[in-house]
Order: C-alpha cells, then sequence, then structure tokens
C-alpha cells in the first residue's frame, strides 16, 4: 500500500518533468518493482535487453535519453544479466560536457568495467582531461574514476596530475586526490613510494574531511611499517583529542557523538602503534581512559567506539587501570540484552583474555548463554571464545561442543575452519591418548574430506609410535582401541576417503598384531573397503597395501596364509588396472606371498614403521660380488668424473642410479666430453639405456614400499621431487626407483641422490620441531600465564606428539619491542598549548606545528630513519646471502667428498644395509632372476 | 580493504543497489548476493545484525521494506558499520525526504552518487551530510 502511495507521488514527479524520467524509465522501474518473483524479473530484464539493444543502435539518441539508457543498463547488470553491448555507450558518455551526464557515465563504467577491461585505455584521456578541468566537481567525478579504472600500467598517465591536487584549493579535490593515491598504493607500491611523505603531510589538512580520509591510507601505510610512523604518535592521540573534545564542525557530529568514524579509525591506527610499545602505549593512555570515561553506552555507536577502545587496549600495552575500564565496558556488553552488543562482548573477550585469562571466569554464565543461543552468529563468536580459552582441564568439554555442532551444520565453509580447531585443540591438550583417537575419529567421519591431509598422517603417526615412553602396554591398549574403533566404523557408509586411508594403514600395521582379531577377518575388511570405494585409488592403494602387510605378518610367523577368495580376486582385477600404482602394489603383493618367512620379516618387518630405514648409499653388499666380476676379468668401476665417455658400466651399480633424478640441475653431464679422454672412450654420445633392471629389484622395491607405507610423507615427497627433476612419468612409489633405471641408468653419477633417499625424507619432519615447539610454549606462556606451564610439561612429556607443531595460533600476542623506542617527539608538548587556544581552528594549528617539526628536526628524523635502516638492511642481507653462499659451497664440497670417498665398504655400512643385502646374497629360489643381470 | 560491497536489497530478493569494492565477475555476484539474501532473510529481529558467510562479514540493517547488507572484512568494528549503514540512510532522508525503496529505484544514480562520496577503496572517507550531499545539490541546481 505504501509502495502504490509513492509510485503515485513519484509519477507525479515525473509529471513534473523531473530531470531524466520518461514514461518508458518510470514503467520499467515500476514493473521491476512490482515483479513477484525471479522469473518475472528475469522475463523484464530480457525484454529489456532488447530493446535496449535496439535503442542505442538508433542515430542521434537526445542526450537525456542516453543517459537514461544508461541507467537501465546498470539496472541490467545489477539484476545479474549482461549488459555488454551497450558499455562502449558508458564509455562515451564520460566525454560529454554535462557534468551529470559526464558523472552518470563514469557511474557506469566503474560498475560494469575491471580495471583490466579493453576499454579502460579509452577513458584514460579523458580522465587526463577531467583532471584539468576548471569545474571542481568534474575534477572530483575523474578522480572517483580513477579509485575504480586505474591499473598499475596506467597510473604513470594520472599520478603527476593526482599528486598536483594533493593542493587543490577545494578540500573534496584534495580528498579524493589522496584516496586516488592510496589506490595507487594498493595496486603497485612502488609506484608511490617516493609520495609517501603527501600522506604525512594530508593528515595535517586544515579540513577535518581531508585529515579524516588521509587515515585510511595511513592505516595501510603503518600496518606494512609500524616502525616508520611511531613518530606520529602523539599526532594520533592529539587529533583524537580534539575531536572528543569536540573541536571539529558539528557535520561531522552523529548523534551527538562528534565524527565517531574519525575516532574509530583513529583507534585502529594507535592499536597498530601502540602494539608492544610501552612508550607510545603510555601517551594513548590518557586519552583512551577519557573515552571511556565519556562514551555513551546508550548509543550504538557510543558502544562502537567502546568496542574499538577495547580492541586498542587488547593490542598496545596498557596499565591496569585501561584493563579494568574495558573488562567493565565487556561486562557491559555481554549483560545487554542486545544480541549485536553480547556479540561485540564476547568478541572483546576473547581479545581481552591474551592479557588477563581469569577475565572470562566472572562472565561463565553469560558465555554458556551465548553458546547455547539459537543465533548462529552468536555462537559461532561463542565458539572462538572458547576456543582461545582451552587449556588442558576444559579441552574435552569444549571439542566435544564443537564436535556436535560441527556435525549440525553443513557450511562447508565454517565445517572445515571449526573441524581444524577441533584437530587442533585435540593436538594440543589431549588428555590421553585414547580419547585422542576417538576426537579424531569422529572429526575424520563427519569432515574427513575437508581437514589437512597433515592431520591424517599426525594420526597415523600417533598410533603407531604410541606414548613416546617405554610403556609397551599402553600402546598395545592405544592401537588395539584404535583398531577396535576403526573395525565398528569401517562398515559405516560412505566414509570420507582420508579417513578410510587412515583406518586401512592403522588395519594393516596392527589389524592382527594383537591376535584378537584373525589376518582372514581384517583382510575380509580390508577387501570390503577397496570394493566398496572402488573409484578412490588412493583409498584402494592403501588398503592393498595393508593387505600385504597382514599377509606379511602371517607368513612371518609361520602360519599359512589363506588368500581369501575376494582378496584373490581384488588381486587380480589390480594386477589388471590403469593405475600403474595400483598395478605396482598388486604384484608386489603377489610377489611377496610366494616370498619363505625370512625374507617376508626382512621385507616388511612387524611393527616397524617407526623405525628409521637405512639405505646404504655405498652399496657395500655388492662388494663381494664385484670382487667376484673382477677377478673373473670384468671392468673396475670408474667414477663418472673419471669417465669421459660413456661405456657400458651399467652392470656394475644399476643402484647407483637410483635417486639421482632427484638432482635438480645435472651440470655434470656438460663436463663429459673433458679432454682427457681415456682410450677406453667410446665413440658413443647418448648413452643407451639396457633394460637390465628387470624384476630382479622386485624385491628391494617391496622392502621400499613398505618403508613407503611406515611413513607416507616420506616417499611422497620423493616423488615431488622427481616430478620437477626429470620430466619422466613416474608414480610416486617407490617402484619408480625401478623404472628410473631403465629410464636412465647409466648417465647417473654416483651416490649423493640415493644418500638422499633416506636423509631427506627425515629432514621433512625435523624442521617443524624446532621452528613451532618454542613458539608455542611461548604463545602459551603469554596467553595464559601460570596455568601455562604445566601444559607444556604435559606437552614435553607427552612425547608421543613431537611434531604436534601445525598449530598456527593468531599471534596477536603483545610483543616486547626489541627495537628501541623513539622518545616521545616535541610533538606532544607543543600539542597541548594548541589544544588549549580554543579560538583557532585546530588542524590549522596541528598544521603548523607539523610544518614546523617537518622542517626543524621532524623530516630529518623520518630521513634519519630510512638512511639509518637501509644500510642495516642490505648489510644484513648480503651477509645472509654471503653466508648461505659458504653454505651451499659447504654443501657441495660435502656432495663431493662424498663422491670421492665412495669406494670400500665400512664395517658400520655392512650392518646398516642388513635388509638389503640379505636379499641380494641368499636369494629364494622364488627368484631366480634375481641379480640375474648382474651375474650375467 | 574494510568494506568489500555494499547492496540493497528488498524483503523479495530483489537487488535494489549494489556497489562492489572488489571486481567480481556477473556470475560470482549473482552466486553472492543469492547467498547472501538467503542468509539474511532468514534471521529475525533479535538475532544479531552480523552474519559471517565465507571469508566476510556481513552487517545488514532492516528499513521497512529494504535490507542494507555491507560485507566487510574480518577485522572491521561490526557496530560501527551498523551505524554507517544508518548515516547512509539518514543522508538518503536528508536529500530525498522521506526515503523508501522507490527513492532508490528512481534515483539510483544519486544513490549511488552519494556512496562514491562516503566510501572509497572501501574506506569510509566522508561522514558529513553536508558534504556528501553538496556535489549532488549543486549537479540538481545545475539543472
Amino acid at each position: 500500500m505504501e509502495q502504490l502511495k509513492t509510485i503515485g507521488r513519484e509519477l507525479a514527479m515525473g509529471s513534473q518533468g523531473g530531470f531524466g524520467q520518461s514514461k518508458e524509465f518510470l514503467d520499467l522501474v515500476k514493473s521491476i518493482g512490482e515483479a513477484r518473483s525471479k522469473a518475472e524479473e528475469d522475463r523484464i530484464v530480457l525484454s529489456e535487453i532488447d530493446i535496449l539493444k535496439r535503442k542505442l543502435l538508433e542515430p542521434d539518441v537526445p542526450k537525456r535519453k542516453m543517459k537514461e539508457y544508461i541507467i537501465r543498463l546498470v539496472y541490467i547488470e545489477m539484476l545479474g544479466h549482461d549488459a555488454s553491448f551497450g558499455y562502449i555507450h558508458a564509455v562515451k558518455m564520460t566525454h560529454d560536457d554535462n557534468l551529470l551526464l559526464k558523472r552518470t557515465g563514469y557511474l557506469a563504467v566503474t560498475l560494469f568495467l575491471n580495471e583490466d577491461h579493453d576499454l579502460i585505455i579509452l577513458i584514460v584521456n579523458t580522465i587526463q582531461k577531467d583532471l584539468r578541468s576548471d569545474n571542481y566537481l568534474v575534477v572530483c567525478a575523474a578522480l572517483n574514476a580513477i579509485c575504480r579504472l586505474i591499473n598499475e600500467e596506467t597510473i604513470p598517465a594520472v599520478l603527476p596530475q593526482v599528486v598536483e591536487l594533493l593542493n587543490h584549493q577545494k578540500e573534496a579535490v584534495r580528498k579524493k586526490a589522496i584516496m586516488a593515491l592510496h589506490r595507487f598504493h594498493r595496486k603497485s607500491p612502488s609506484s608511490v613510494s617516493h609520495l609517501i611523505s603527501n600522506f604525512r603531510k594530508r593528515l595535517c589538512d586544515n579540513d577535518p574531511g581531508v585529515m579524516g580520509a588521509t587515515l585510511c591510507p595511513l592505516f595501510d601505510l603503518i600496518s606494512e611499517d609500524v616502525t616508520s610512523y611511531k613518530d606520529l604518535v602523539s599526532s594520533f592521540v592529539s587529533i583524537l583529542k580534539q575531536v572528543t573534545e569536540r573541536r571539529l564542525p558539528k557535520s561531522y557530529d552523529y548523534h551527538q557523538m562528534p565524527a565517531p568514524f574519525i575516532q574509530i579509525k583513529l583507534l585502529k591506527i594507535m592499536a597498530l602503534l601502540g602494539s608492544g610499545d610501552k612508550n607510545a602505549s603510555e601517551i594513548m593512555s590518557m586519552v583512551l581512559g577519557d573515552l571511556f570515561r565519556k562514551c555513551d553506552s546508550s548509543t550504538n555507536i557510543g558502544n562502537a567506539i567502546l568496542y574499538e577502545c577495547i580492541r586498542c587496549i587488547s593490542c598496545i600495552l596498557p596499565n591496569p587501570k585501561l584493563l579494568e575500564a574495558a573488562a567493565d565496558a565487556i561486562s557491559k556488553f555481554l549483560k545487554s540484552d542486545s544480541h549485536n552488543l553480547k556479540y561485540m562482548g564476547i568478541d572483546g573477550l576473547g581479545r581481552l583474555i591474551k592479557i588477563s585469562p581469569d577475565i572470562a571466569e566472572q562472565h561463565q554464565l553469560a558465555v554458556i548463554d551465548c553458546l547455547e543461543d539459537p543465533d548462529d552468529t552468536l555462537k559461532r563468536k561463542t565458539f572462538e571464545l572458547l576456543y582461545k580459552m582451552t587449556k588442558s582441564s576444559n579441552v574435552e568439554v569444549i571439542v566435544d561442543r564443537m564436535i556436535d555442532y560441527m556435525i549440525s551444520i553443513n557450511d562447508n565453509h565454517y565445517k572445515t575452519e571449526i573441524a581444524s580447531r577441533c584437530v587442533e585443540l585435540a593436538e594440543q591438550f589431549a588428555p590421553s591418548n585414547q580419547w585422542f583417537i576417538q576426537t579424531m575419529n569422529k572429526v575424520f567421519e563427519h569432515a574427513g574430506d575437508l581437514v589437512n591431509i597433515k592431520v591424517a598422517h599426525n594420526l597415523m603417526r600417533l598410533i603407531a609410535e604410541g606414548f613416546g615412553e617405554d610403556d609397551d602396554d599402553a600402546d598395545s591398549k592405544l592401537r588395539l582401541s584404535a583398531v577396535e574403533s576403526y573395525l565398528q566404523l569401517i562398515s559405516e557408509p560412505k566414509l570420507p576417503s582420508l579417513f578410510l586411508q587412515v583406518i586401512s594403514w592403522v588395519l594393516g600395521e596392527y589389524g592382527t598384531a594383537d591376535g584378537k582379531y584373525s589376518a582372514s577377518y581384517i583382510s575380509g575388511k580390508l577387501c570390503d573397503v577397496a570394493d566398496a570405494y572402488s573409484s578412490d585409488e588412493t583409498v584402494k592403494g592403501y588398503a592393498v597395501s595393508a593387505l600385504m602387510k597382514i599377509y606379511a605378518f602371517e607368513i612371518a610367523s609361520g602360519r599359512k596364509v589363506d588368500v581369501l577368495p575376494e582378496c584373490q580376486s581384488l588381486i587380480e582385477e589390480l594386477l589388471a588396472s590403469h593405475s600403474t600404482d595400483l598395478q605396482q602394489r598388486a604384484y608386489e603383493l603377489q610377489a611377496l606371498l610366494a616370498l619363505d618367512a625370512r625374507a617376508v620379516e626382512t621385507i616388511i618387518p612387524l611393527d616397524a614403521s617407526c623405525e628409521d630405514i637405512e639405505v646404504d648409499k655405498e652399496l657395500s653388499f655388492l662388494n663381494g660380488y664385484i670382487q667376484q666380476a673382477i677377478e673373473s676379468g670384468a671392468q673396475p668401476y670408474i667414477s663418472e668424473r673419471e669417465r669421459s665417455g660413456m661405456f657400458e658400466t651399467t652392470d656394475y651399480h644399476p643402484q647407483d642410479h637410483h635417486e639421482v633424478p632427484s638432482h635438480t640441475l645435472r651440470f655434470e653431464a656438460y663436463e663429459l666430453p673433458k679432454p682427457s679422454v681415456p682410450p677406453q672412450a667410446s665413440t658413443e654420445l647418448v648413452p643407451v639405456p639396457e633394460p637390465y633392471y628387470s624384476e630382479s629389484h622386485q624385491p628391494i622395491s617391496t622392502s621400499l614400499v613398505s618403508e613407503r607405507e611406515s611413513s607416507e610423507i616420506k616417499l611422497r615427497l620423493d616423488g615431488v621431487k622427481q616430478k620437477w627433476g626429470r620430466p619422466s612419468y613416474q608414480p610416486t612409489t617407490a617402484a619408480s626407483s625401478t623404472t628410473q633405471q631403465a629410464a636412465n641408468g647409466i648417465t647417473s653419477h654416483s651416490d649423493g641422490g640415493v644418500g638422499s633417499s633416506s636423509s631427506k625424507p627425515r629432514s621433512s619432519y625435523e624442521p617443524k620441531k624446532p621452528e613451532i615447539d618454542p613458539e608455542k610454549q611461548r604463545l602459551a606462556a603469554s596467553l595464559f600465564g601460570g596455568s601455562s606451564s604445566s601444559r607444556t610439561d604435559k606437552k614435553s612429556s607427552g612425547g608421543h606428539k613431537p611434531t604436534k607443531g601445525t598449530v598456527n595460533k593468531p599471534a596477536t600476542v603483545p610483543k616486547e619491542n626489541p627495537t628501541p623506542v623513539q622518545p616521545p617527539p616535541d610533538l606532544l608538548d607543543l600539542g597541548e598549548p594548541t589544544a588549549t587556544i580554543s579560538a583557532m581552528d585546530p588542524f590549522k594549528e596541528l598544521e603548523g606545528l607539523m610544518d614546523s617539526s617537518s622542517q626543524d628536526g621532524g623530516s630529518n628524523d623520518v630521513m634519519g630513519l630510512y638512511s639509518d635502516a637501509a644500510p642495516v638492511t642490505t648489510t644484513t642481507s648480503v651477509d645472509s646471502l654471503l653466508s648461505e653462499l659458504s653454505d651451499s659451497s659447504k654443501g657441495n664440497s660435502r656432495t663431493y667428498q662424498s663422491q670421492t670417498s665412495k669406494g670400500p665398504n665400512t664395517k658400520e655400512a655392512l650392518e646398516k644395509d642388513a635388509l638389503v643385502r640379505q636379499m641380494g646374497v641368499n636369494p629364494t629360489s622364488q627368484n631366480p632372476t634375481l641379480f640375474k643381470d648382474l651375474l650375467g | 580493504m574494510g568494506i568489500r560491497f555494499i547492496l540493497m536489497v528488498n524483503k523479495q530478493g530483489q537487488t535494489r543497489l549494489a556497489q562492489y569494492y572488489e571486481w567480481l565477475t556477473l556470475e560470482e555476484r549473482r552466486a553472492l548476493e543469492g547467498e547472501i539474501v538467503r542468509k539474511c532473510l532468514a534471521r529475525n529481529d533479535q538475532q544479531c545484525s552480523f552474519v559471517e558467510h565465507r571469508n566476510y562479514k556481513i552487517v545488514y540493517r532492516r528499513y521497512a521494506s529494504l535490507f542494507f547488507m555491507v560485507g566487510v572484512d574480518d577485522d572491521e568494528n561490526e557496530l560501527a558499520i551498523l551505524e554507517f549503514i544508518h548515516l547512509l540512510v539518514e543522508t538518503m532522508d536528508k536529500h530525498f525526504g522521506n526515503v523508501c525503496e522507490l527513492d532508490i529505484m528512481f534515483h539510483l544514480e544519486k544513490a549511488h552518487f552519494m556512496l562514491e562520496e562516503m566510501v572509497m577503496n572501501g574506506c569510509i572517507v566522508e561522514t558529513s551530510k553536508a558534504n556528501i550531499l553538496s556535489s549532488i545539490q549543486l549537479m540538481d541546481k545545475a539543472h
């Protein structure tokens, strides 16, 4: 009804000749307004598109008519349809001399085009012309357009003019010019790096609008580089003070609050500057205290400012009085009936809790209320708070709640977030491993496809490593409980892939370990998994490898293996699989089934997933064989560097070439045609790979696969590296190493690469520990104070989670700033007298102050800061570069050493490679082809 | 960045004004608007005026038949944005006099001009109603 009345009003207005409102336009708007469904709206818009396509092509469309068409185009795009057919007309309209038409043209262009659109080039010229206009409104329109349309490449075309406009007599122009510069800074910081001082200058503009706008770019600049702007602390404080003292024009008041949006921006900037800076924090404390006292908490805007004060206090180093004031404000928020204020209160609590952990306790009930509130927004905010206040004493309650909530929602974005938080908290504070596994099961079951793969690896490692203390009993209990829970879950339909991988792995490793479940039972379950998720190759791979382990353990313990018919058919199916990975696994499984107990035990030792696998780079186990070969007249091995040509040394050490592709660039290859050509040099330039490797390596690769199984991440990394190293087709399995030999058998040089196969994986774990643990401890200490000590104790004692370092707490904890803080600039002292001279324009005063200071010492200071900083950083970077260089050269020499030292075996190495040697020395009857090539 | 977009949508979920401060394609805008509107319209008056959506926070406020929705970054002050919406409405009210949905529809460009004065680069740059409206009034006078 009300609508109809206004339509009447508008129609009356239209008939009065309101500018540009033709009957046609009014009808269109009316029909869109009256459309009762999206479909109806679409119909209207589609017919409108047809009409406009025709009309825009008519010759000599009157300008006013054209403006209307452009707005109709805006409608079309706003309602979700493409209006690109009319873009060019909007561009043309920007050329118009009439201000309203021009501005409408610019508006439409900014709504239609992104900065990289081809048509922009047609506008740049117009913008340049308009920036020179005498009419400041035209200049403003052009500056508006600049903020939307200019990209990195076109910045230089308008930059000089924009800089000039910073001193325009009209404040509106100065304001827009500074925002244009802000935009340039965002798009391409280097383009305006020499103009940064302008932002400081405009802060002292005598128009509060320009000053207020300048706070936006300054906020960006300060968040990028706090230290360079420490000198402005007192200026900002003084501005804030003047604002609160109502020295700004009344027109900036909002609901009796003086310029609240400027106040809030200032508080945000102060939070940045005061973070970890005692000096700055002290300068701010006075005005912050005033704000708390003065702010009218009965209005929304007053509360908005209070909330911003709380945020500011949570960032700076506040004095106890301020903390108390902030806590009071928070409790007012929490006690309010308004959900909005409760939300702000919970958020504030989450921020303040970092500084005073016990503040939450007095609000327990309010927090629980918010948690149980049906309002999703409030609930999520409360979970965020709980997440921040979790400790080992409350982790169970909190994580259980989180999981319940996670299950209840279907917003994947948030589900992912809350799942990762659950995992994080569980990893960090788990009271028992049992609980940890149960929790992880729930997370995997309900959000398995959303969690990071690392989480799965961590869980597997936890189950494999157990408590880390020598408590085998507890470990096996843990594993049994994991196995039991998985056997229960496994028949659930539609489990996430990642979870199935974990299940398969655990069942493979520990399914039969306890003797509670028979091999055929477990293997049946694994076959079911492979069958039920036959489209998921990763799960199938895990299942097959798990089967292999189950059978291996059976064989090793001397029991007879009955391969279930379904397993048999699974293996047969996979033997013909299109996936080389699955095929390889199936072949390996088949080969393993034919081996005897001793070989199998060596290949897949029981519960050895945590054992380090030592790879003998020297291949010393072959020494005996080499000796024999040389005695019977074979050529001795000549290392690659001694060799200049290519000759057929392949039969010596196929193993040598194992990981060579993992080298990055093989410069060595180019050194081959050296002048010192030994007589034996063959004329062949290209090595002819010989198909020497054959299945003889099968057992070795099997063992490698088991290594891979035991710590998945290791060889995956290898695979990745190989991918970069060499454009071959290798899957990530260890099987690649055998095929690798076929591909580039001879060319490779000695052992560096092989070594990396064993050292690399481990190094992929280790860096985490030193990197995160200390930080976590520090975080924990600063987050929770006294109670943290027990937790860090717990963590260090709970050695089972050494790498649970995936935690990334937001590091907003106030840190001690190591850099010496500048003494407060004179600005503050000078600033006080101006504040007392109330008759004068405060901003003019301030400007004068700033100017003089920049003439005297201010600018020097700034320059000094720069000149100080610059050489320091360069030298350090040079240093680090140099040290890196020397490091890398050290590394090189090391590899050279290892290359040259390659030769006779050491006793140690002999022991190390028992595993591989056994296979080589004791070929089983089932493997007559083992090393056939070597034996000739 | 601060403000990512400003939407005005009526009770039926029809867009009445849309201004984005980061580039989204037509399809992305359509999808985003659909999702947000569905989320916000489903809420009642007692609930928070804030909704999390993907990586945005939506602050919304309802005036008669029209919803004003502002998409902001995570670290924005929600209450302040809520009041910013009100300031926008007050400004429009000052200009149009008892502003309603149809005023915005018939004078879409003017509503945009006001926003152009108030927000640049996703930041609130002008909050004085007199300053916001002065250029529009000057343009009106010229015609």
